[in-house]
């Protein structure tokens, strides 16, 4: 679709950046030692901390990408709401605690606190700096979505905005910034979310007869590359043509037009008897060039709250495609413990108490949210505001559907929210590069002030890959691409992490063969999936299911257990010290 | 409440006591939240039609994800409480201390 920026919208957002930049110099002043820069000196009370854990989690992955889902699929893409906020057990029951114990600056830190090893330093950075990579893929996504229809920009400037910012804020501020700004930003977030929520509620829902509602819509592009859309040029002028924005309601139960407000619940059970109209996408290639259709598909309102309209392997009897569904949500619900600008955090706050204490903020913050995003996707799928060529844009639309003001608050909001997330990922990707890999594996001896400078130096390296990827994956569902970094997160760090902590025999030998075969194993079954065939590069759906290597695309069902497997052999493998002591016990 | 009171908390720090009692705790909790999210995903992959039965308009399938949602924030808050007393006597858990 081609947007329509308004003034009201540009003005409102400048000012969310100029405030976010401003308050990141502020408190970028204050912060001089590494300690300050890479930790926030650990002096972070343990609400801000919390909210901010909401700020940093969610990301445009949430916002963005499961709203975006949930609009063209319905039920499916709560799921990864569902996985996305299970994950926060693992962290606040297993991890949390003795983390806090025994780390000062990296979850690497932690690992080696009593192996002192070159070699786990070397895996844990290493797998810290790709697993940030890979979530910063979906954000910078995410970000350049929100910036075309906002600023009326092309994708790829929005992607380079947010790269530009996020590496000056990084390198003027560092981890207190950071927290405050992710703390007002988590918290405005869920606050504009619900809002958004009881006007979704407080419209109710409501039936589009018009016949032109149910109209295909067809995108072709010539071999010239001139997009014809049904037929006319695209554009905004006369004799030219744009897709319509879609997703409505085709019959309500009892025959009624509208139905006036509705509680959250009465939303709910009169959506699921009402007939809504969901759009399937046709590719096809002619000698007149490439043609996608968009087809009407009249769908029951108990099937859109069923999940398998996504993942259709749970409808039929496919055992790879159930075992697909199954592995991504083991790596959504192990992977929050194992994400890097997640354990981070547990450094800012004082003790342990306090790591606990944020966690559960973080929950009930996160978990409000996650509820609402049922509401806002639905809203979004019912609302006449999908544009079908980029989920990602359904809940800012939602909210355009309520009036100029609230879609430039919400974009703004969501898109500071993604600087904050990027900075946070760089602030864990450079702190693995100077603390774990220059200073820990190339044994160079940086000062206070030289550690904070390579670090900026590696931040800014970094937000130039994240750039470069974010525009490389234009048009992904950032929910989708989150998935990729959790699978590989979990199974690079998982296993490691829950051993050295429960398990006494863990050597540093299996450490480090746990993560590398579980981030190269995932990171390797990612690559020749058939998703992966068929999304980047480009291979039709059946024949990229041929062209796979593996039976299901997401790779968590086999690589975590690998990942324990391989530390449980090659500790036993390389078992000195008979009587090595376990972390739990202090 | 009780579990967020600051001063207390900042009491328990460093004692390998309360250490080994919290991490007690949190691998029940935990064990708890992984059967009923285990379920779920069981239900969802192997029996998609369970899901479909309805409770006051309400299918399975939304009540259950909220219910994991509302789950999580009601398991974090109890361990909270649980953990928020200092283990008084080291001697009395030793024993479950060198587990």
């Amino acid at each position: 679709m081609i947007p329509d920026p308004s003034p009201l919208a540009i003005i409102v957002f400048i000012i969310f950046v100029a405030i976010t930049l401003a308050l990141s110099f502020y408190f970028g002043a204050k912060a001089k030692s590494a300690a300050g820069y890479f930790a926030a000196g650990g002096q972070i009370h343990w609400f801000v901390n919390g909210v901010a854990f909401a700020g940093d989690y969610l990301s445009a992955a949430s916002f963005l990408g499961i709203c975006g889902m949930i609009s063209l699929y319905g039920y499916d893409g709560f799921l990864y709401s569902i996985g996305f906020l299970a994950g926060w057990v693992v962290a606040l029951f297993v991890i949390a605690e003795p983390l806090k114990r025994l780390g000062k600056y990296t979850f690497a830190d932690a690992l080696n606190s009593q192996f002192q090893s070159r070699g786990i330093t070397f895996a844990a950075g290493t797998s810290a700096l790709v697993v940030s990579v890979f979530y910063l893929i979906p954000q910078m996504v995410g970000a350049g979505a929100l910036i075309v229809p906002l600023l009326g920009l092309a994708h790829w400037q929005g992607v380079v905005i947010v790269g530009t910012v996020v590496v000056l804020i990084v390198c003027t501020a560092g981890m207190v910034s950071t927290t405050y700004v992710q703390f007002i930003k988590g918290g405005l977030l869920v606050l504009f979310s619900g809002l958004l929520t009881v006007m979704i509620l407080n419209r109710g829902l409501k039936v589009d007869d018009r016949p032109e509602a149910m109209e295909p819509q067809v995108v072709t592009t010539t071999p010239g590359g001139t997009k014809l859309i049904n037929g006319l040029p695209h554009g905004k002028g006369q004799e030219e043509a744009d897709l319509r924005p879609v997703g409505h309601l085709s019959k309500l139960p009892g025959g009624v037009k509208e139905t006036g407000p509705l509680g959250p619940l009465q939303y709910l059970s009169t959506l699921q008897q009402s007939e809504v109209v969901l759009w399937t996408k046709k590719e096809a290639a002619s000698q007149s060039g490439k043609i996608i259709t968009y087809s009407p598909v009249k769908t029951s309102g108990q099937d859109v709250l069923l999940p398998g309209r996504k993942y259709d392997g749970l409808r039929d009897n496919n055992l790879w495609k159930k075992l697909d569904f199954v592995s991504l949500m083991l790596a959504l619900f192990c992977g929050t413990a194992s994400l890097p600008h997640v354990l981070i955090r547990y450094y800012t706050v004082k003790n342990q108490a306090a790591a606990r204490l944020s966690t559960v903020v973080g929950i009930a913050t996160i978990g409000a949210f996650y509820v609402l995003t049922l509401f806002m996707g639905l809203g979004a799928m019912t609302s006449g505001t999908i544009d079908l060529t980029d989920s990602n844009m359904a809940a800012p639309l939602l909210a355009k559907n309520f009036g100029d003001l609230l879609f430039a608050i919400i974009s703004a909001i969501a898109f500071t929210t993604v600087l904050g997330t990027v900075s946070g990922l760089i602030v864990a990707a450079s702190g693995a590069v100077v603390h774990d890999l220059i200073v820990g594996v190339l044994g160079i001896p940086l000062k206070d002030h030289h550690k904070v400078r390579v670090g900026k130096i590696a931040a800014a390296i970094v937000g130039i890959v994240a750039i470069g990827l974010g525009i490389w994956f234009k048009g992904f569902n950032a929910g989708f691409l989150v998935g990729w970094a959790f699978s590989v997160a979990a199974s690079a760090n998982l296993p490691a992490l829950v051993m050295i902590l429960f398990w006494k025999r863990t050597t540093k030998q299996g450490v480090t063969a746990a993560i590398l075969v579980g981030m190269l194993s995932s990171l390797g079954w990612i690559l020749v999936s058939a998703e992966t065939f068929q999304n980047v590069y480009g291979y039709p759906a059946k024949q990229a299911e041929t062209l796979a290597w593996v039976p299901f695309s997401q790779p968590g069902l086999v690589t975590i257990p690998l990942g324990f497997l391989m530390l449980v052999l090659v500790s036993l493998m390389t078992r000195r010290n008979p009587t090595p002591r376990s972390l739990t016990e202090g | 409440m009780a579990g967020f009171d600051h001063v207390a908390a900042e009491a328990e720090a460093a004692d390998p006591a309360t250490a080994a009692r919290n991490a007690r705790y949190g691998l029940i909790l935990f064990t708890l939240y992984f059967a009923f999210y285990a379920v779920f995903v069981g239900l969802n992959a192997f029996a998609p039609d369970a899901m479909s039965v309805s409770f006051g308009g309400i299918n399975l399938a939304v009540i259950y994800g909220m219910g994991l949602i509302i789950a999580a924030l009601v398991l974090a808050l109890i361990y909270c409480w649980l953990c928020h007393h200092r283990v008084v006597s080291n001697q009395t858990i030793s024993g479950e201390a060198g587990r």
